[in-house]
């Protein structure tokens, strides 16, 4: 059963990169066609659900793997299988959705494309037993959501938002992937079924804070948790049918799924507990607070899908068996109507053109069906019975107070938040579709009965299952305590129901729906308050900052660019002399002392001597020659002077070739001379004095280092074999002809080719100008 | 004799540094043909100048005693580097020459971005 979805997975990603060439065939039927392979996935898990015992998990071994060390192994428990669902599920219904949703777009393929590939990532990542595995389905998932958040591109906002996204979640992701190298090289594995053996070696290790901190860095860029949370608004930007599947209902949910999966690992410590609780808390809270000043529908779900998010991370921090059954069971209800939620703004946005819940008016007229839809998902939304929303919230409710020694702060917090939702879920059904006489009635573009069922089918079957699992919670029993023996370690019984009797809950969520229903009476004031603290926090907006880093960044990375990469080449030469005097220095000179060679130095020739003064004459009279033709002869005199210099020390050889390539190089240079522009002073006197003392400077080293050379006897063993053996083995009698040619002929073959080179480069210098000659002439002609 | 060497070597340096630093092209060349020129001497002198015999296998005789010349390694170095100098110098004044006619300019300075005149 279990190699039925690892073959799905593939299939998915098979089908994602094939869906442009399938798409000309199916056209419009593309999403309905696609969607066949979800609710597969969808019949499978479901089958899985009903078979697996509360104590029972299947690991899948594959010996496939992008690398040793990287098998695509997987795991399927009581947490995963109800993801799984979740995903597939939602998945089959959104296609079906986009199907029509979509269809004016242009590049549907496209979309297609990255909504299979993030379908199979995102169940790739659940059921992922292996952590690089899991890791590049996470990275995947922040690349489709990418794609998918800039949709349409051409719209600035939608770039800036998806930009940020992707900043934000690949930040978390690079997060990631340092904590399963430091969990992997304290461990030796890099499966979570064998780490959870680890898990107390690895509370113990020095390095436990880091990989814990890593792991939440993670957890919460991809959660949208406070004071990360900024991007998920700006990923409104998707098409809706985006923000329903991503943004709300699943990949959102992949930074608390990676908090359940690596509870059993590195879960369950102080820092832990207050990290999550501390994130949580704010998040959830801030997040029902700021959806009351929004106008926008989609906006205000993204807020209350953040403050949901933050219940869930809050109810893991909370670390108890009845918590973590809390944030299963909220994962569950938040994403049915949440979904759903998303894809009743979608219809109304079709249907009117509209998102705006102060200029939308009588909706019920227009889409009747919807409308009861979405009445059962806010009711779901504000936690009322007979949704499951009730169900999660009392359970939410009951390890608040259970919380063990701050509940004190934690429950206020989650009563507040809640009395936040119960007001904006009323506000916003009464708003959308109760007639209201002093705001201009809704024109509709399209009626209910225009759309097909295909469109209405998501929402409405997710408020159907919303009910149905709230009538009979009993139905997830079984597998909530499977999710939880895998979690925490220890079984329990677990009884859901939606009515428990008169107790300290109940007694709590009547005051809650108290609460929000005063707080919707008297929506104008506290909107008012809300907006002040908005306008407030503006001056902290955090897209804003966050823009203004980034940017800030690019600045400087440029700036710097331009102080090193300044163009100008006589600096970077500067730059390069500089630099290399002072390392050598340093490295040459820590012992100041120049000593002298201990067979001092060899007598003093007085010829050579004036020689050497005539030659430098020259060379400063190059340096300060006004005129080219008098430079290049001072050139001559210095080149001929060297070549005396050998003469007189043995190197026959060397005198003549550097005669003879001094005399080329005169000619050449004589030849070229005229076409060559006049000398003149271009540079100011202070670059001019500055360059001195630099050249000075460099000469001196360059003395110091050559005296320091002489100190150095090289190894003569090479140069003893070639004297030696010169007439012996190459049968020449000049030595340094028999090295070029015969010894190390081959390095003289290396030098032939580099002239070759140059010859060549020269040639194709001037052969543009033949060209353009030619072309000239041609003209003429 | 070899600290006259040494300090010619570096008030070669000193010029051909201060006339690669220049603005002007052609000052630029000339500084290149200095600093090779220097370079040169540098290895020269490495290989040592206290003997005076010259590195020919005498007439007659199979070998010769390495310890009457310096080292011919250095020699062969030598002159290999002066040849190179020569595709140096001769590839250095063809592009100097077009990077003149192309751009109509002989100051460095404005050779800061690619774009043509």
């Amino acid at each position: 059963m279990g190699n039925i979805l690892l073959l799905l997975i593939g299939l998915l990603f098979l089908v994602g990169v094939l869906v442009p060439f399938i798409y000309p065939v199916l056209k419009k039927r593309t999403g309905v066609v696609l969607s066949v392979l979800p609710l597969v996935i969808f019949i499978v898990l479901l089958l899985e659900l009903l078979s697996i015992g509360s104590r029972e998990s299947i690991i899948l071994d594959s010996t496939w793997g992008f690398l040793s060390g990287m098998e695509f192994s997987y795991r399927l428990d009581g947490l995963s299988i109800i993801f799984g669902l979740l995903i597939s599920g939602i998945g089959f219904l959104i296609l079906l959705f986009s199907s029509y949703y979509m269809a004016k777009y242009d590049r549907q393929p496209h979309f297609y494309t990255y909504l299979t590939l993030f379908m199979g990532a995102m169940t790739g990542l659940v059921f992922a037993d292996n952590l690089f595995v899991l890791f590049v389905f996470w990275e995947l998932t922040s690349v489709a959501s990418f794609f998918l958040i800039g949709f349409d591109h051409h719209l600035e906002k939608s770039r800036q938002a998806s930009l940020q996204a992707l900043l934000i979640t690949a930040f978390g992701g690079l997060c990631l992937l340092f904590a399963i190298i430091l969990t992997g090289n304290i461990t030796g594995t890099y499966r979570i079924s064998e780490l959870i053996n680890y898990s107390i070696h690895l509370g113990n290790h020095p390095h436990y804070y880091l990989i814990l901190s890593l792991v939440l860095l993670a957890a919460i860029t991809k959660s949208a948790q406070f004071p990360f949370h900024f991007w998920l608004p700006g990923a409104m930007q998707a098409p809706t049918p985006i923000s329903a599947y991503l943004h709300s209902a699943t990949m959102v949910n992949a930074g608390v799924f990676l908090l359940l999966r690596l509870y059993p690992v590195i879960g369950g410590t102080v820092a832990w507990k207050y990290l999550l609780i501390l994130t949580g808390g704010i998040t959830m809270f801030l997040g029902a607070f700021l959806s009351m000043g929004q106008r926008d529908l989609k906006r205000i779900l993204a807020f209350t899908t953040i403050s949901a998010l933050g219940t869930m991370v809050l109810l893991i921090g909370i670390d108890t068996p009845n918590s973590i059954k809390a944030a299963i069971v909220f994962f569950i209800v938040h994403g049915l109507y949440k979904g759903g939620l998303f894809m009743i703004a979608g219809i109304i946005d079709k249907s009117t053109g509209s998102r705006d819940i102060y200029e939308l008016n009588g909706l019920f007229r227009g889409i009747p069906v919807t409308a009861i839809a979405a009445l059962l998902a806010v009711i779901s939304m504000a936690g009322l019975p007979p949704m499951l929303g009730f169900v999660g919230k009392e359970l939410v409710y009951e390890a608040q107070i259970q919380a063990p020694g701050i509940s004190w702060i934690v429950l206020p917090l989650g009563v507040g938040a809640n009395i936040l939702m119960v007001a904006v879920s009323i506000t916003v059904f009464y708003e959308l579709f109760v007639f209201n006489k002093n705001k201009p009635a809704t024109k509709f573009k399209y009626h209910e009965r225009q759309f097909p069922v295909t469109f209405l089918a998501g929402a409405v079957l997710l408020a159907i299952l919303g009910l149905g699992l709230g009538m009979s919670p009993r139905f997830l029993e079984n597998i909530l305590s499977n999710a939880l023996y895998y979690i925490q370690g220890h079984s329990m019984e677990i009884k859901l129901r939606l009515w428990h009797g008169f107790n300290q809950v109940l007694m709590l969520s009547i005051f809650t729906i108290f609460c929000g229903v005063a707080i919707f009476l008297f929506r104008k004031p506290v909107n008012r308050v809300i907006s002040t603290f908005i306008n407030w926090l503006d001056r902290y907006h955090l897209p804003t900052l966050f823009t203004s880093v980034i940017n800030y960044y690019i600045y400087l990375a440029s700036k710097n660019t331009r102080r090193i990469q300044h163009g100008y080449h006589r600096f970077y030469l500067l730059t390069f002399f500089l630099v290399t005097i002072a390392l050598i220095s340093l490295q040459q000179f820590r012992i100041t002392e120049v000593t002298l060679p201990e067979s001092g130095f060899s007598p003093v020739k007085w010829h050579v001597a004036l020689l050497l003064f005539i030659a430098s004459l020259s060379v400063i009279f190059a340096v300060f020659a006004k005129t080219r033709l008098s430079a290049i002869l001072a050139m001559g005199v210095i080149g001929y002077g060297i070549g005396m210099l050998y003469l007189f020390y043995g190197a026959v050889d060397l005198a003549i070739t550097q005669f003879l390539v001094e005399t080329i190089i005169m000619i050449v240079f004589v030849m070229v001379i005229y076409y060559l522009p006049r000398f003149a002073i271009l540079s100011s006197k202070t670059s001019r004095i500055r360059d001195g003392i630099i050249s000075i400077a460099v000469g001196a080293f360059v003395t110091l280092i050559v005296l320091k050379a002489q100190l150095i006897k090289p190894d003569s063993r090479v140069s003893d074999f070639f004297v030696e053996n010169s007439y012996t083995l190459a049968h020449g009698k000049n030595i340094i002809n028999t090295i070029l040619i015969d010894f190390r002929s081959l390095d003289t073959l290396g030098e032939m080719v580099v002239i070759t080179m140059a010859a060549a480069g020269v040639f194709s210098l001037f052969r543009f100008q033949i060209q353009r000659l030619k072309k000239k002439e041609e003209k003429k002609e | 004799m070899e600290l006259i060497i040494a300090i010619f070597i570096g008030l070669m340096f000193s010029c051909g540094v201060y006339l690669i630093l220049r603005r002007s092209i052609v000052k630029v060349i000339l500084g290149i043909f200095v600093l090779s020129n220097a370079a040169n001497l540098i290895i020269f002198l490495a290989g040592g100048i206290t003997k005076s015999e010259v590195a020919f296998i005498p007439h007659g005789e199979q070998t010769l005693d390495p310890a009457l010349i310096n080292d011919p390694v250095a020699q062969v170095l030598v002159i290999k580097s002066i040849v190179i100098g020569l595709g140096i110098a001769a590839y250095i004044l063809a592009l100097k020459y077009r990077y003149f006619e192309v751009t109509g300019t002989h100051d460095l300075d404005s050779l800061k971005n690619t774009d043509q005149r």
